[in-house]
């Protein structure tokens, strides 16, 4: 296997939570009506650090949740494997301004059905979505609001975001795929 | 004048108490000699190589199911008898619940005149104990004697009503005819489908206790003696059935029992694990009844075979097209055809040595014969015997091969077996029946 | 043998670390339900926690997530069904499944409508999943021999109902958590329950002690240990056996009372349904002697004022209801395990990356 090249470490992944926080209350005016909401997994720890940061600055935490799209993939039958879903708790939705959060952006299909799952449990007035990464290959008409870092990639790279809570460590990498026969 | 000559096999003829190496030679469908070296003796016959093989009378069986007419879907005469043949069988004697059951001169005749175009070894049919096998009325014993019923039997069906059962004993006495039971209270049976025990509840199937069996012997006996008649007991399976045939016998009832091959070889575990214990099988072609039984009841029928409190062992050939068994374990039809594996699986308890060879040669041939006295019959003198004169009906045995069974390979038209992929150890070589080849093996060499 | 019931290992979760994605369904290994004899205690343990995920489906404002669109569940009943079959139908459409329910009657089954063709058909029809309820045992069995399609078992004659089973584990799990060392008795028809059955493997499984108590008439022959050779003593489930209730319930954790079917009594197995109410019906002061903070549970449906009074049936202990619910999450659950790895027909597997993200 190829050698993973680092796009991204600790530092600098620090600083783009930093910035997204800012951006984010920016955008929105202040921190009212706002609701982080992670995508399982580690768009959960995003959305938790992206909280803090506003914390850090706002002095206000804005409520965060946590979705698990598991149910909502319409991609079971050619997945090949089952994956175990992860608990979703969410705060009040009902005419919020949700900011989904997500670590990776890739061909979309995560973020519809983060969206589809959303609506099950109410009707928030506006959603946004923040990445940590956009690495492109869209395959549906979806696109990030606010994005950490644009990383170009071919279509079987591998892409890595690894949290300290989770994997121990801050980083990005690019693992580099097979070329498409 | 045709002469078949069999060369240096090992002659075990247990009726003469002969086993040694011998030639025999057959001369017009009778044995004319048995002899070392009688076949040189022969300048022009038809010759065997017998060297490594067994020769010993063709096997006689108490109890097949040859379906024909009614069921020819499950079997046909022409069909069982090949496979019979296949077997190592010369004589069969054939049940009667065929459609319509043999209760009538003209049903018995019908099959002895399709016998005769069809068989490949000899039927002596069974007749009906009862009218349509209903348990009702007897049927008209004599008539059918006078047909050439060998015995009366309901089989499946047992007579339940002791009354009437103990007037068929006494009516049977007048024909000395044995009346053949299969032992089995339908009362406490009621809807089982397993030997009740263990795997039963392993299974969630309701069981057929062992007294269900063990009852109708103990009440048929006492009839048995009351009567004086004689009463064999069909494919006995427990080892309460046992003890009290042994204690029959010991009082001197003329009571005479047969078992099969599966119960004394397989138990009921057979059922749910099919001998590799890896799932659950339920197992359709190891539904039997009487149902297979536990280890204790194998080791009670192997000993009571081997001290001839058994007479025989006889097959309960029943063969069912894979539309009576590829179903629900309720609605299967219960049985297993036995005809072309009986020899290999009786010969596990040779090769773990539980039974000599000769004494099983003995249980397949003269046993049975003389337990319903058919070398008595005009034309079947010596039946089950290799004595000069005596009928040229042998088999030719390997007790050594190693075969793998495959029901797609019956000559049956019933490929319900409990043993599919399994290897036994013992093959009939070769059938000869009235001094001729009706079966033979690549293994069999002519000379 | 069977004797991996004792001699598993529940394994730890394996969770992936190096990629970004949910923990794999490791702990699986079934294409069919047939019963609970061959499931691991990691099995179990993975069908509670997705159906954990399952109830919070169910609690949602619009319980209805795409999870087995395009995944076709056939509800093949050849028995009569209210509750096991509405739980199989709902868990299927809060999926996103397609779900067909039919009913054949044991009586078609006998005029020559096997079961066989039956299942084949529906498989030819593009099912992936056949839910069969049968009054003969083993009639899943049979289904799964000759068809592709996961064969689930809703009960089959006195032998298996492993979904019962497991959503009663998960309803005891919810209350008592960790099962392993509780006292479970189970009172009433032991002999012809299914439910029984089922759930002696899954308490096996988990390491709880079990006890099962009716009237000799109504337990099963072979069913105590020592009425087994020695060599299948692992091919039921370990059990201790009563025939006194008041003794069976003491000191119990869990008691639950098994539906009598009042055949019994005409199939002279009984006196008398009364005699049978004073001898095992469950009752407060029966239940006095349990554990105080013990369950009740009931498979349903039942027969208040025999098997189990009207009043602990709606006591405090009671979590009869709950069962129902729960079975809904824990059928979702089994649903989800069993469409994984399979493909549709002309479609071919992607790159695990792209399935992933």
């Amino acid at each position: 296997m190829p050698d993973p090249a680092l796009v991204l470490d600790a530092e600098g992944i620090r600083r783009a939570v930093t910035r997204l926080g800012h951006e984010i209350v920016e955008a929105n005016r202040g921190v009212d009506d706002l609701v982080l909401v992670g995508i399982q997994s580690r768009g959960v720890t995003l959305a938790e650090r992206i909280a803090s940061a506003i914390e850090a600055f706002e002095h206000r935490r804005p409520p965060t949740g946590a979705l698990d799209v598991t149910m909502h993939r319409d991609d079971f039958a050619r997945s090949g494997l089952r994956q175990t879903p992860r608990p979703t708790r969410l705060p009040a939705i009902e005419g919020k301004i949700v900011v989904l959060v997500d670590d990776v952006l890739y061909t979309g299909r995560t973020i519809r059905a983060a969206m589809d799952t959303l609506n099950d449990y109410g009707r928030p007035a506006v959603i946004r979505l923040v990445v940590l990464v956009d690495r492109g290959h869209r395959e549906l008409p979806i696109r990030a609001d606010l994005v950490g870092k644009n990383i170009p990639t071919a279509r079987f790279d591998d892409v890595r975001v690894l949290l300290n809570e989770e994997d121990g460590r801050d980083a990005v990498e690019v693992v580099p795929g097979k070329v498409e026969a | 004048m045709t002469t078949l000559a069999i060369h240096n096999g090992r002659v075990i003829d247990p009726a003469l108490g002969r086993d040694g190496i011998a030639d025999l030679v057959i001369v017009d469908g009778r044995i004319s000699r048995v002899g070392p070296n009688e076949g040189d003796m022969v300048v022009e016959a038809e010759r065997i190589d017998a060297s490594g093989l067994v020769v010993a009378p063709g096997f006689v069986d108490l109890h097949v199911h040859l379906r024909e007419p009614g069921f020819e879907y499950k079997e046909t005469i022409a069909s069982g008898t090949a496979a019979a043949a296949r077997g190592g069988y010369t004589t069969v004697c054939a049940m009667p619940n065929t459609r319509p059951p043999l209760d009538s001169r003209a049903a018995v005749e019908s099959v002895l005149r399709e016998a005769e175009a069809s068989a490949r070894v000899r039927v002596l049919p069974i007749g009906c104990i009862t009218s349509g096998r209903a348990g009702k009325e007897l049927a008209p014993a004599g008539e059918l004697a006078g047909a050439g019923v060998v015995a009366l039997s309901d089989d499946g069906d047992a007579v339940a009503d002791p009354s009437l059962m103990r007037h068929a004993l006494e009516y049977s006495t007048r024909f000395g005819l044995p009346v053949a039971q299969h032992c089995e209270d339908p009362r406490l049976v009621r809807d089982g489908q397993m030997h009740e025990g263990w795997v039963a509840t392993r299974l969630g199937l309701r069981g057929r206790p062992a007294s269900a069996e063990e009852t109708f012997v103990a009440r048929d006996i006492a009839l048995a003696e009351l009567t004086g008649a004689h009463l064999h007991i069909c494919h006995v399976s427990t080892a309460g059935s046992v003890a009290l045939i042994r204690a029959a016998r010991e009082r001197g009832a003329h009571v005479t029992a047969e078992v099969t091959p599966h119960h004394l070889t397989l138990s009921h575990e057979e059922v749910a694990f099919g001998g590799s214990y890896a799932e659950l099988t339920y197992d359709t072609n190891a539904k039997v009844n009487p149902p297979l039984r536990e280890e204790s009841d194998l080791e009670a029928l192997i000993a009571a075979l081997r001290d001839g409190v058994i007479d025989a062992v006889a097959t309960d050939h029943a063969p069912h097209a894979t539309i009576d068994k590829e179903i629900e374990f309720d609605l299967a039809a219960p049985g297993i055809s036995g005809l072309e594996t009986a020899f290999g699986l009786a010969m596990r308890l040779v090769h773990e040595g539980r039974l000599s060879l000769p004494t099983l040669v003995e249980r397949l041939t003269v046993g049975p014969v003389r337990a319903w006295g058919l070398d008595r019959r005009h034309g079947l003198e010596g039946l089950g015997t290799l004595a000069p004169g005596a009928l040229g009906d042998l088999v030719l045995l390997d007790p050594e091969a190693d075969w793998t069974v495959d029901p797609e390979r019956f000559a049956s038209r019933g490929r319900n077996t409990p043993l599919a992929g399994r290897t036994l150890r013992g093959g009939v070589v070769a059938t000869v029946f009235g001094g001729r080849l009706v079966h033979q093996t690549e293994r069999a060499v002519a000379l | 043998m069977t004797t991996e019931i004792t001699s598993r290992v529940a394994g730890s979760r394996r969770h992936n670390a190096r990629t970004s994605e949910s923990p794999r369904t490791d702990a699986w290994n079934h294409t069919d339900i047939l019963d609970l004899d061959d499931f691991t205690r990691e099995e179990i343990d993975t069908v509670l926690e997705l159906a954990d995920r399952m109830r919070e489906i169910l609690d949602r404002r619009i319980a209805r997530v795409p999870a087995l669109r395009g995944f076709t569940v056939v509800n093949l009943f050849y028995e009569p069904s209210t509750r096991t079959r509405a739980s199989f139908e709902l868990a299927g459409k809060v999926l996103g499944a397609d779900v067909l329910s039919l009913s054949a009657s044991t009586s078609s089954v006998q005029k020559g409508e096997s079961l066989i063709d039956t299942v084949r058909t529906m498989r030819a029809m593009r099912a992936d999943a056949i839910v069969i309820r049968h009054a003969m045992a083993g009639a899943p069995y049979l289904a799964a021999k000759h068809t592709d399609a996961s064969i689930i078992n809703a009960g089959d004659g006195a032998h298996a109902h492993p979904t019962q089973a497991l959503l009663d584990l998960y309803t005891m799990r919810r209350h008592v958590g960790e099962l392993a060392g509780k006292r479970v008795v189970m009172v009433g028809d032991i002999a012809h329950s299914r439910v029984a059955r089922s759930d002696l493997w899954g308490l096996a499984a988990v390491g709880a002690e079990v006890v099962v108590c009716g009237p000799p008439t109504l337990l099963p022959r072979g069913l105590r240990a020592g009425d087994r050779p020695a060599h299948a003593e692992s091919a039921l489930p370990p059990v201790t056996i009563e025939t006194d209730a008041d003794r069976a319930i003491a000191g119990a954790d869990v008691v639950m009372a098994l539906r009598l079917q009042s055949e019994r009594q005409e199939g002279g197995l009984l006196p008398s349904l009364h005699e049978y109410a004073q001898h095992y019906q469950v009752t407060a002061e029966r239940l006095a002697r349990a554990q105080p903070n013990h369950l009740l549970m009931h498979p349903g449906p039942k027969n208040e004022g025999i098997e189990i009074s009207g009043a602990v049936a709606k006591g405090s202990h009671s979590i009869i209801e709950e069962q129902v619910t729960n079975g809904v999450a824990v059928r979702m659950a089994l649903l989800y395990l069993l469409s994984g790895g399979k493909e549709l027909p002309g479609e071919a597997a992607p790159a695990r990356e792209e399935a992933r993200r």
